[in-house]
Parts: structure tokens; sequence; C-alpha cells
């Protein structure tokens, strides 16, 4: 048998899946974490289910991915019952979601999640009285401490052996239930998983997400239903979506007023958390200061655990040519992948752990919503709004997971300039050129400058690009959730889980580019790539030499640091270029087309045509920056202000 | 009058949403409609959004969006 999970946003649906099914869904502070579903069999006591995790939805009108993919799913499979989870403390709006539900006329067990909180901002719900009203069962809960989920579960399966009809509350408004029955009537041959009401109302608000067939059949429906749609919008002076959820949000409003009473608030620390935390002053100063012990957290974990790990890797690798004989083409495949082994366990796992973790705090504490709400008006004059944010500081650690992120924004316009921006943000790889090339031969200043152009350039092109090319944003709106303490478990959970997402995707690539880069090596192809790059090494005034690790880069972004010695053939970088080319050639690594990974991510989260957009653009970009840095070095210097 | 010409934490009612299609679906699924009292209680500087206070729950609103919204003082 199938239960689906449906509820809204950050009301703990993944944090019950995970509590059932193990850690298998991504969970977060931050509203719309989890954007797709996620289906497990699940044995809870004694029986055997397929569990749903779908995306949180306030309604089910389709207005972004999330909605779609529940609705999409609601009308094409079959679930046996529908697990609704409610947000407690939120009780009207969730009420919403599951009035909508019942219309479905599926067998429907409401959980109330987060009873601790609710009891916290004084609320009681009579529980009883609810079930009585919605004529389905509803337990309390806490999901995120396991409390309530045997009752819940036992419900669920008393329900699907023994299912009573379930009945629609009606609206209030007599006329729109007319036409409502009215319709219905006339939907009885379609065959759709559906309640004949339910669909009525649901097709009357938009139901081209619903349903699937020959142009024919959609067009004789749209000839059924159209009239109806035209009748209400007369009668009621608004469009039947606006009349349902009207209707809807009434209804819940009544049945809050009957089983809530407000009491007491017991804390409020929350408010004085966000009286510092979103002060207009004291704010800011605390978020650099977060941000800033956040990368030096990092950082100092990373550094101190990578040293040793790679000595030992160079180890293996020393002694393996001892084995095999330095040269041998085994001993060249051999070391090519240990080296990409090597560099995805000590150079990439020692950074990207501690910052999931950290990245994982912030999230489930709730931190990343007021982030979003402080930064909204800088985002907004770079044509996006504040929840662009989060995209951007992930991209300091990975760009992937950066592109991923664009997931909470709604529409293709926001993403597409969220994933385009936030790509050029330099990641921990290219930090490693960054430092690496620029602060260890010209030092930190200039790596910092090279920061706040990267910084400039970033902001500047969201601007042209939002001023001519793209629509204006519709603006910030974001429910900003309460603090909640994370737990450990589901903290290092949370962490696995990505760190597995990186491994699973990222390793083979690294593994097979570094086997292909000793062979490449090997059979001298590299002249042959140098050539190809030619025209853009001489325009930007590099050694032709250069080519093969901005090549090499699109593997990964920090092979155009490693091989640079190597494919210049000194030690001394300095020997080899001037600092104006350094400069240059970093401008150019840290905006030119995103590593594979990203751009396997970008392909995943837009599309092949966007992805193909975007590393064309970078390159533009990268071209116009590193002719622009150039331009700029070469003005000072002939002044004898730098160098 | 519009939402973000009303002071900070003064009761209102929302009367109605002007403009694009998207603000007003938007509003409705985190549950503001026409009808629900609400306040602003925060403003972030530099012209930033407002954080509107809507029974128990904190929605962060661009200037923009605010600009739509159009309410009355509750008595």
């Amino acid at each position: 048998m199938r239960v689906a999970l449906i509820g809204q946003p950050n009301c703990g649906k993944s944090t019950l899946f995970n509590q059932v099914a193990g850690y298998k869904a991504d969970t977060g502070n931050f509203p719309g974490t989890t954007v797709t579903f996620t289906e497990s069999s699940v044995r809870v006591i004694g029986e055997t289910i397929d569990l749903v995790d779908l995306p949180g939805t306030y309604s089910l009108t389709a207005s972004n991915l999330a909605e779609k993919e529940v609705i999409r799913y609601l009308s094409s499979h079959h679930v046996d019952v529908i697990l609704n989870l409610v947000d407690a403390s939120h009780l009207v709006q969730g009420l919403g979601l599951t009035l909508e539900l019942l219309e479905l006329g599926k067998p429907l067990v409401v959980g109330l999640n987060m009873m601790d909180e609710a009891a916290r901002l004084g609320i009681t719900i009579d529980g009883p009285h609810l079930q009585q009203i919605l004529g389905v069962p509803v337990i309390p809960l806490i999901a995120s401490r396991g409390r309530g989920i045997k009752p819940l579960f036992t419900t669920v399966l008393d329900l699907s052996r023994n299912c009573t009809e379930l009945k629609r509350i009606p609206y209030k408004n007599q006329q729109v239930e007319e036409i409502i029955q009215e319709l219905s009537t006339k939907l009885q041959d379609l065959d759709v998983e559906w309640n004949r009401e339910a669909l009525a109302i649901r097709l009357l608000e938009d139901g081209s997400e619903l349903l699937t067939g020959s142009d024919s059949q959609q067009l004789e429906l749209e000839k059924k239903v159209g009239p109806y749609i035209q009748k209400i919008t007369e009668q009621q002076g608004k469009t039947p979506i606006w009349v349902f959820s009207k209707e809807r949000h009434a209804l819940a409003k009544n049945l809050t007023g009957q089983v809530l009473t407000r009491g007491e608030e017991r804390i409020t620390w929350q408010t004085r958390a966000d009286d510092i935390l979103l002060h207009p002053f004291w704010g800011y100063v605390i978020l650099l200061g977060i941000l800033w012990a956040f990368f030096q957290v990092v950082y100092l974990a990373g550094s101190t655990i990578e040293g040793p790990l790679i000595s030992v890797f160079d180890e293996l690798i020393v002694n393996l040519n001892g084995i095999n004989g330095k040269g041998s083409f085994v001993s060249d495949i051999l070391r090519g992948g240990l080296q990409g082994i090597s560099g995805g366990v000590a150079i990439v796992l020692p950074y990207l752990l501690p910052f999931l973790l950290g990245m994982g705090f912030l999230e489930d504490i709730g931190y990343l919503p007021r982030l979003a709400f402080m930064m909204d008006s800088l985002m907004q004059r770079m044509g996006l709004h504040g929840k662009a944010i989060v995209p951007f500081i992930l991209g300091y650690g990975c760009n992937v997971p950066a592109v991923m992120a664009t997931r909470t924004m709604e529409g293709r316009r926001d993403r597409f300039l969220a994933a385009t921006l936030s790509i050029m943000v330099p990641c921990a790889a290219r930090i490693s050129v960054i430092f690496g090339l620029i602060a260890f031969y010209l030092g930190s200043k200039i790596a910092l400058l090279i920061y706040i152009f990267n910084i400039l350039v970033i902001a500047l092109t969201g601007r042209i690009l939002s001023w001519r090319i793209l629509k204006e944003s519709p603006g910030l709106i974001l429910e900003i959730p309460p603090y909640r303490i994370p737990t450990l478990r589901s903290l290092l959970n949370k962490t696995w889980f990505r760190a597995k997402e990186f491994v699973i995707d990222a390793w083979p690539l690294l593994i097979g580019g570094s086997i292909f880069l000793e062979l490449a090596n090997r059979f001298n192809i590299a002249d042959f790539l140098n050539l190809l790059t030619r025209p853009f090494t001489w325009l930007l005034g590099l050694p032709s030499a250069v080519g093969v690790p901005l090549i090499f880069g699109v593997l990964r972004k920090e092979l155009s640091m490693i091989m640079l010695r190597q494919a210049l053939n000194v030690t001394d970088i300095s020997q080899a270029l001037s600092p104006e080319q350094m400069i240059t050639f970093t401008i150019f690594v840290v905006f030119y087309i995103p590593c594979l990974a990203t751009l396997a991510a970008l392909k995943k989260e837009l599309d092949t045509k966007l992805m193909l957009i975007i590393a064309g653009f970078s390159v533009v970009i990268a071209m116009a920056t590193a002719l622009i840095g150039r331009s700029i070095v070469i003005l000072f210097t002939s002044n004898g202000v730098l160098f | 009058m519009k939402l973000i010409d009303v002071e900070d934490n003064t009761q209102v009612e929302i009367i109605g949403v002007e403009g694009g299609k998207g603000i007003a679906s938007k509003l409705r699924q985190l549950g503001l409609m026409p009808g629900d009292q609400i306040s602003i209680s925060r403003r972030a500087p530099f012209n930033g959004p407002i954080l509107v206070e809507a029974s128990g729950r904190s929605v962060a609103m661009g200037r923009g969006v605010a600009g739509k919204v159009e309410v009355i003082l509750c008595e």
C-alpha cells in the first residue's frame, strides 16, 4: 500500500519521513528544501508500506515547481492514504491545504505536528473536536522527537483497511456550490483517480497540470469547463481560483476559531533574538561576524586535515612508481586514478564536510531566511531578491550546491539569473588558484582585490542582465520560520546525505579526468590543445602553454593551478609569468566555464540549452573581465603604483 | 492605503492585492488573504523588505510587493 506525505513547506514532513525511513530526504529550516519526491519502502508496526515524501506545498494550485510536482503525482499515481502533516503553530494556513485534500475524497489522516512549538506559543488545540468537524482522524505529533509516530501509523493502517466515505465540507457560498455540483455531474465519464467534485473544483481553478490525453479530449474538456469558469467570474467578480481559496480560507479560519485557544506566550526569546539578529546595524555586524567565523572554521578544519592526508597519498604514489617502474602505461593509469582519489579525499572532502556541517547548522536553526531578509535590498540591485543570497553563499564552498539551491526560487527567470550569477562566485577550488598564485606571489592584498573585483563583476552582470534582457523580478515574499534548535542527529545525517551526493556525482569524474590527464601527458597531445586555445591565450597576452591547464580546469578548477607549474616547466611560476599575466590568468580562471560537476548540476536544474548559454556566456565574461583586469594592471604598473 | 505606508506595529486588514497575478497567488498560498489582519514588525534598512506578522506567522515582503497590498486600518 502507498501512503503520500503532504503538507505545507517547513511543517516537518521530511523530518517525519526520515524518522521512519532512515535518512533519505534532505531537510532544512528554509521553506521549500524538498522539491522532488522521495519514495521509500518502510516497515512500521509489522507492515510494509511505500511512503512518499512529496515537496511542501501551500495549496494544490500549481504555481511553482514543488506544487506542480505534488499535483502531477496525485493525479498520476494511486495513493491508498494521504497523510497530511499540519504545523499546529500555524493552524489556519495548514487547514487551508487540509480542506483541499479533503475535497479529493481519498482516505486522509491529519498529523498535527510541532505540538511542542504550539505549546510554547501558548496555543492549545482541541484535537477530538477538529477530528469530529473534519470527519478524518487527527493525531498530535512531535516528529522531530519521534513522538506520536506510532499512533499515527496505526491510524493510517486502520484507515487503509476499512475506509469510510469522505465528505468535503461544502463552501458557504451557495451559488458557487451549485456550479461545482453541476459541473461534477458532467465529468462522470472521465478516467481520473479523483472524486468528481474535487475534479470539478480543480478544473475550474486551473486544470492544465492535471489532465493528460489527446488534444481533442483536452479540447472537449475545455469546452465543458469554460462556460462555468466564465459564470463564476461574472457572478463573483473574481476568477474561480480566487473565489475558491477565499472560501477555503474562510472555512479554515472558522474551523480554527472553533478548536484553538490562545493563551499566554511562554517565552519571547525568539522575538528577542530577532531584535538583535535583524537589527538595522548590529544585525549586519553579526552577519559579517557569523560568515567570517564560518569561513575561518571551515578553512582551519580543512587545512589541518588536508596536509597530512595529502602526504599519505603522495607517499602512496611514490611507492607505486617504485613497484611498477616509472613511466609504464599501467603505472600512468594507476597514478592518474590515485591522484583523482586523493583530490577527492584530501583536497575536497576536508573543506566540504565542515562546510556542509556549518551550513546545515545555519539552515536548521533558521538563520538563512533571515539572511535573505537582510540582504534583499542588495540583491534587488542585481535584479534578484533576498532568497538568492543562499546560492551565493553556498557558491563560495562549491558551485554545485549553489546551483541546486536555486530550486527554492520561483520562476525560470529568477532561477536562470541566480544560477548564472552564483557560478561566478569563486568556489573553494578556485580559491586555491587565487591563494596559490596571487596571494603566494603577489601578496594577500592583491588576492583581496581580486575578490572585490569578482563581487563587482557579479553585481554589474546581474544589473545588466536584469536591466535589458530579463523582466523585473516580482520581489521577495518569504516566510520567516521560527528559530529551531537543531538536533545533532539530523545535522550529521544531513551532512552525510549531501556529501554522498558529491561523492557519487563528482568522484567518477575526478578519477576519470585524472587518468585522462596522465595519458594526455604521455601521448603528448598537449601541443594540440595549446594550439586550440591559442586565440584566447594570445588575446590575453599569456604564453600558449597555459592552454592545457585552462582546459583541464573545466574538469576540476584546482587543476588549473596544480598543472600550471608542469605546463610552464618551471618550479617558480614568477620566472615564467609576469605579475600582469598572473592576474589576467587568475581572473580568467575565476570566470570562465564552470567545472563539469557544476555543468551537470546546471543541466539538471535548468536544461541543456540554458546550460550551454550560461557556459558560453561565462567565456564572454571571462574574456572581457580578464582584458579589463589586464588593462587596469598595465595602467597602474606604468604609473608605478603597482609592482 | 498601501501596506508600505502603514506605521510599524499597527493592525491593518488586507482588502486586496493589485497588479501581478504572481504576487497575489504567492500571498494567497502563504495564507494572506483579503480579510486577514496583519501588522508590520520590522523593516530592513537600505529600502529593504518589511517583516509582516500574520496570525503567528512572519512573512518577509519586498517593498515592491508591500506597495501593491491594499489595506485599511483596524478599529
